[in-house]
This record gives structure tokens, C-alpha cells and sequence, in this order.
């Protein structure tokens, strides 16, 4: 169990290509429909915590789901799963290919992977919209957070922590209620 | 400064990067940028922009290759061996991880344990569609000139871009087929195309 937790984070470490954002896709494939280790609810879930914390996003997904399925050791496995693609690539550029930038071919290949990985993120995007609750009272919901991101600036983080706040004084509120 | 005083101080400067670092890879690299070019002055600033670019350019989260290739130059600039370099890029890559580990496993363990509790519960109702508008957002900002092209209506690469979107999407979205091959073949296709015109 614990090597394939580890093979599993070592692929999804490999095909991680630009930022933490690119795991989701990779992970919804392989931990949420091939696999079957989490939800798809429990995976949304795991994206607000492995946000509100801070540290690598990609890295603090795979400790959640390691721990999940294995307690500490799993999460020590599937970390190191997720991030020993990348020093093995970047110290092997490091020692060897002092000019591995200048190269246009990789150049060419990156041109093609950037615009189909944002695709790749859009999918589970929508998938996990189903899975969020949503109706006629909570659609705008997502609309306002990804406008205060994407046009204002706001960091994903200050918005976590504020619905956090937010959800806990509305639970005391309607315990006093009750 | 002596080899183990240049360890400490690379372990201590990227436990606080991993520590502070809010809000995923980007937010990480202006950490660092402060940190390792500006206060440490272990890489120059064009030294930076290449991790930047090379980080871009490899598999895996920005903020390890950034801490690994960081590790490496830093000690090499020191006037270390290549052996000592390495130790120094395995050493920064943990250190990063470090506090997040801790706390992420904390948190795992405190969420395992009352996460059917009914105000936490709440706060997972709350979230939900916050993230489904989170993850909107990143779609949003990653649609920029750095991965599409210059937006102008003259550039090809600009057009082939919108069509490996729309392509991509289709891929997975209604042909379910799998991120990985999706990444291969876009990758082949830049590489052949690209190379070719």
C-alpha cells in the first residue's frame, strides 16, 4: 500500500507542469476516479485546507491524502512522491544543463503543454461545481471569489479564512437560536 | 563562513520561506526572491529569473524547484563542490517542506477526527463553492500572454494556443481522457510544430 502511494504521487509529481493547480487534474484522475481513495466532496474539502495552510499547495495535498490513507507514514510517502521528480529533474539540470532554457526544442514542447494544462484545470473545475452545493441561493458564490482573485488581486488565503470566521459566527449564531 | 554555518543558515531561510509562503508557488517565489537575493545575496538577480524560467519549464511544484535549484546554487556560488551543492539542494528542498509537513499534519489529524462535528461541517458547506470559485480563478489568471502567446491578432502562436485550450478541454471534459496523455501529446505537438514552421 505504502509503494503505491508512492508510485502514485511519483506520477503525479512528474506530470505536474506548472504550479501546484496543475496536480488537481492529475490527482481527480488517478486518487478521486481510478483509484477511489477519496470523495469527490472530500476533495474539495482537502483543496480549502491545503490552502489555508501554507507551504508548497501540490506537497500539502499529498500529506493530506497520505494521511488519509496511512496515517504519518503515508504522508511522509506520498510527499516525498509528489516532490522527488522535481529535485531529481532540477539537480540533474543543475549539475549537467547549465543551458537547458536556451534549448528551443524544449522551448516548442512547453509552448504546446502551457495552454492544454489551463484546459486540464478547467475540467475538474467544472466537475467539482456539482459536487459544491450549489443553487439558486449560493451560484454567485463562486462568480464573487474567483472576480476578487482574478480582477482585484485578493489572495485565495485572506477569502478561506474570512468564510472560516464567517461560517463559524453564523453556527453560534443559530446555536444561541436554538 | 564555514560549510556548516552555510547549512544552518540554508535550512533557517527556507524553514521561514516554507513557513510564511501563503497561497501556493507564486506567492513562495517573492519570498524567496527577498530571502535568498536580497538579504542572503547567495544568487544574483538574473540567477533568479532563470530558476524562475527553469521551474516554469520542469515537472513539479514551483516552490521545490525553486528551494532545490536555489539549494545548489548557493552552495556552488560559495566555492563548494558540486557533491556539498547537492547536499544543499536536498537540504533546502526539506526545509521547505518542513513546516508545512507539521502542519498539515495536524490538521489532517484534527480534521480525521471531528470533521463529521456539526460546526465543522458548516465550515465545509461555507468553503465548498469558495474553492470551486478559487480554482475559476486560477483558470483565469493562468490565461495570460506567458502561456497563450502575445495577445495580438497577428500571432500564430496566440491562435494554436486557444485551439490546444479548446482541444485539451474537450479531451478531458467530454472524451474523458486522461491528464497525462493529454500533457504528452500537446508536448509532442508544440515540440513537431513548433520546431517545424
Amino acid at each position: 500500500m505504502l509503494l503505491t502511494l508512492f508510485i502514485t504521487f511519483f506520477k503525479i509529481g512528474l506530470f505536474t507542469i506548472g504550479g501546484g493547480y496543475a496536480m488537481i487534474p492529475l490527482i481527480e484522475r488517478e486518487v478521486v476516479e481510478r483509484k477511489g481513495w477519496i470523495s469527490r466532496e472530500d476533495f474539495l474539502d482537502l483543496l480549502a485546507i491545503a490552502q489555508s495552510a501554507p507551504g508548497v499547495f501540490a506537497v500539502n495535498i499529498s500529506i493530506f491524502i497520505g494521511y488519509r490513507m496511512r496515517k504519518s507514514i503515508g504522508s511522509i510517502f506520498c510527499a516525498l512522491g509528489t516532490v522527488l521528480p522535481s529535485i531529481i529533474i532540477i539537480l540533474a539540470i543543475a549539475l549537467f544543463l547549465g543551458n537547458y532554457r536556451d534549448n528551443r526544442i524544449v522551448e516548442n514542447v512547453f509552448k504546446g503543454i502551457r495552454p492544454a494544462v489551463i484546459a486540464l484545470i478547467l475540467t475538474p473545475t467544472i466537475r467539482l461545481a456539482s459536487k459544491a452545493g450549489l443553487n439558486k441561493w449560493t451560484w454567485w458564490v463562486p462568480v464573487v471569489t474567483a472576480l476578487l482573485i482574478w480582477w482585484i488581486g485578493v489572495s485565495p488565503v485572506w477569502i478561506i479564512f474570512a468564510t472560516i470566521i464567517g461560517a463559524i459566527l453564523y453556527y453560534i449564531f443559530k446555536l444561541r437560536k436554538a | 563562513m564555514s560549510a556548516v554555518a552555510i547549512y544552518l543558515k540554508l535550512f533557517w531561510t527556507f524553514f521561514k520561506i516554507g513557513l510564511f509562503g501563503f497561497g501556493g508557488g507564486y506567492g513562495m517565489l517573492s519570498l524567496i526572491q527577498n530571502e535568498v537575493v536580497e538579504k542572503q545575496k547567495w544568487i544574483s538577480n538574473s540567477e533568479f529569473t532563470d530558476i524562475v524560467a527553469v521551474s516554469q519549464m520542469t515537472p513539479g511544484p514551483i516552490g521545490i524547484n525553486s528551494a532545490t535549484y536555489v539549494g545548489f546554487k548557493a552552495i556552488e556560488n560559495a566555492g563548494m563542490t558540486p557533491a556539498e551543492a547537492v547536499c544543499g539542494s536536498l537540504l533546502a528542498s526539506f526545509s521547505v517542506m518542513l513546516p508545512s509537513f507539521i502542519l498539515m499534519l495536524l490538521i489532517s489529524a484534527f480534521f480525521m477526527h471531528y470533521k463529521d462535528h456539526k460546526s465543522v461541517q458548516t465550515v465545509l458547506k461555507w468553503l465548498r463553492p469558495v474553492v470551486v470559485g478559487m480554482l475559476a480563478a486560477a483558470v483565469l489568471l493562468l490565461l495570460n500572454e506567458e502561456n497563450l502567446g502575445t495577445f495580438s491578432a497577428a500571432n500564430l502562436q496566440l491562435y494554436v494556443s486557444i485551439g490546444l485550450f479548446v482541444l485539451a478541454f474537450i479531451a478531458t471534459y467530454f472524451w474523458k481522457i486522461g491528464p497525462i496523455k493529454v500533457i504528452l501529446m500537446a508536448g509532442l505537438f508544440g515540440g513537431l510544430f513548433y520546431s517545424l514552421i
